[in-house]
């Protein structure tokens, strides 16, 4: 059955697993039934065990979903320390429930996957050897891809119902009061980690630092937790976040940044109280840049900067430029570290930052996005899971959920080597283009015609030439060649979820 | 014209095409590795092809490394690793060019 961003969605798949195509980026005012957990009642006096292996032979069971955060990202240990025991000791047909999957976790996903001891998968995204093996059709059945939001979303309502979340923090007290920002190994934000202190059956801390207690503040608390281990290290500083984030000095991105600025600045959001999510990435830290000096030279205060956060975005604040930072996670030790300095850098959890099936998130009031692309079709969907060659190499992180903002503008240029970032279809449909208003290229932007508003207000910013997003495809393509289509297996490697639930898009095994 | 000795042009930055010509026997023998190879594979093939039919080359072991080189660029590199194979750097053959 086709969906309404025109994807073939294989009917056993709708059937066998209770799915409906996706219709619209309008979730609507449905009544929501959310789960809670069982729980066993303690004092709290046994809580801190020594031996992780301890624990997992207590806790984890054969067919159960266990889950982990990727605050750590490259420099997470607590992932592969557990994953180690759980497949030292054979457990066997485990569902994987983190928040993502970064690189540094992938050579022991696929042992798990090799030697049946992980079946299923659901995770945010995921790259590498991983995303390759997935795509090759190393898991029996297939991964599921949520946004931050959908993952909360999932885990509220029970879609995702976790037995066991192993959770490194980076300070703990013997009962569990624990957060992300002191320690080490700070990361900042718990955001991802606080669905799953939440929601699990079962809650396991792991921790380099014992606090006295109680420990705060208490991002995660002692009513949650059921275990304290303690091991020697749960991250290597240095690759948790980037350093200090440099500022490109890539032409191309400065003048597709620069324009982005134009852009916000030339609509009518761009007003004082306006809020914005800029996320990473070099061209995303260059806005954060003109935005600042736009909003000094029209003196206009920001309410709130939403998302991922970075360094630039907290120098705003200090500043005075922008009044809160509504932090779900940090991606750099700037981020990181100022969090338990300025309290006006509040953490939220993903529900809070973009589940849509609650009573308002964070996104429902976010005026101004700016999100990247791996792929953009002339409908305007996005692609950010799978590489030009079909392979797996992406994650939906918050960009569907972001992308319901009232400005949401996509940054890309028009090829990057000789693949064309501005496509006729793209490989895989994740962000449906009915939420995206504005695409930015290094030679000029293209209006979604939807946006009829947009069409008027942008046409006449000097220096920025509007195209239709076809000739901007067309140029994309001179420059590069028409590509060979890529050929795929009939195969279902992998779900594509849209935020509601709903199945935007499915992709399939590679052939080679 | 038969190829004299093995030639290299192009560098592994991104965006360029590192190719190699040495003496073949039978026919164009490609030896192509590109994270592209499974969209523009056959297009690169042809493009080099093109560029060693342009001066009479029948046999050719042609090793390509691309990195995401451009038509253009491809076609550049190979004209430059054909004249060098043929040892008429110091004499291009300026109807091809």
């Amino acid at each position: 059955m086709k969906n309404n961003v025109n994807r073939e969605i294989p009917d056993e798949i709708l059937k066998e697993k209770n799915y409906e195509v996706y219709t619209t980026d309008n979730f609507g005012t449905p009544l929501i039934q959310k789960v809670a957990p069982k729980l066993r009642a303690t004092t709290g006096e046994e809580k801190v065990v020594d031996s992780l292996e301890d624990v997992v032979l207590k806790t984890v069971e054969d067919g159960m979903t266990v889950s982990f955060h990727h605050h750590f990202r490259e420099g997470d240990y607590v992932f592969n320390k557990v994953m180690r025991i759980i497949i030292d000791h054979g457990f066997k047909n485990l569902t994987l429930a983190p928040s993502s999957l970064t690189n540094v976790m992938n050579d022991i996903v696929v042992e798990a996957i090799e030697k049946g001891v992980v079946t299923n998968i659901t995770s945010s995204g995921m790259r590498g050897s991983l995303g390759d093996a997935v795509s090759h059709g190393a898991l029996k059945n297939p991964v599921i891809f949520r946004s931050h939001g959908n993952r909360a979303r999932a885990i509220e309502t029970g879609a995702i119902k976790i037995d066991v979340a192993f959770l490194g923090v980076p300070n703990s007290d013997a009962m569990g009061n624990a957060n992300g920002m002191d320690g080490a190994t700070a990361f900042g934000s718990l955001g991802y980690a606080l669905m799953d202190a939440q929601y699990a059956q079962t809650v396991v801390l792991v921790t380099d630092n014992i606090k006295p207690y109680p420990n705060t503040p208490a991002s995660i608390k002692q009513t949650q937790v059921d275990y304290v281990v303690k091991v020697d290290a749960v991250g290597n500083p240095d690759k948790i976040g980037s350093g200090a984030t440099r500022f490109t000095k890539d032409p191309k991105e400065l003048k597709i940044a620069k324009t982005v600025n134009e852009v916000i600045t030339h609509s009518e959001y761009f007003k004082d109280g306006f809020s914005f999510q800029t996320g990473s990435g070099g061209a995303a830290l260059a806005v954060t840049r003109f935005l600042r000096q736009s909003m000094i030279d029209n003196q206009i205060k920001a309410s709130f900067a939403l998302g991922g956060i970075t360094k630039p975005t907290i120098d705003l604040l200090e500043e005075g430029l922008v009044d809160k930072v509504m932090d779900v996670q940090d991606f750099d030790k700037g981020a990181a570290e100022s969090m338990h300095q300025n309290k006006s850098q509040q953490e939220i959890d993903a529900s809070w930052y973009a589940d849509p099936a609650n009573k308002g998130a964070m996104v429902d009031a976010l005026d101004v996005v700016i999100l990247s692309a791996l792929e953009i079709d002339t409908k305007f969907n996005v692609n950010v899971m799978s590489g030009s060659d079909g392979v797996i190499r992406g994650a939906i992180g918050g960009h569907q959920d972001a992308a319901t903002a009232k400005l949401t503008i996509i940054s890309a240029p028009l090829v990057r080597g000789r693949i064309a970032t501005i496509v006729p279809d793209v490989t895989t449909a994740v962000t449906p283009g009915d939420s995206i208003d504005v695409l930015v290229t290094e030679v000029g932007i293209a209006i979604n015609p939807k946006r009829k508003d947009l069409l008027e207000s942008l046409s006449k910013v000097p220096g920025v030439p509007v195209y239709t997003i076809e000739e901007l495809q067309q140029m994309a393509q001179e420059k590069v060649g028409t590509p060979k289509p890529l050929e795929f297996n009939d195969r279902v490697v992998a779900l594509i979820e849209y935020r509601d639930g709903s199945l935007i898009d499915v992709i399939k095994e590679v052939k080679d | 014209m038969e190829i004299k000795k093995t030639a290299i042009a192009g560098t592994l930055e991104s965006s360029d095409v590192q190719i190699m010509l040495s003496a073949g026997t039978n026919g164009f023998e490609f030896e192509l590795e590109s994270d592209v190879a499974k969209q523009f594979g056959d297009q690169i093939k042809e493009t080099i092809s093109n560029v060693l039919g342009m001066y009479d080359i029948k046999d050719a072991k042609i090793k390509v490394v691309d990195k995401g080189a451009l038509d253009l660029v491809i076609k550049a590199r190979a004209i430059a690793a054909v004249q060098r194979a043929l040892d008429i750097v110091d004499a291009p053959k300026w109807e091809v060019l």
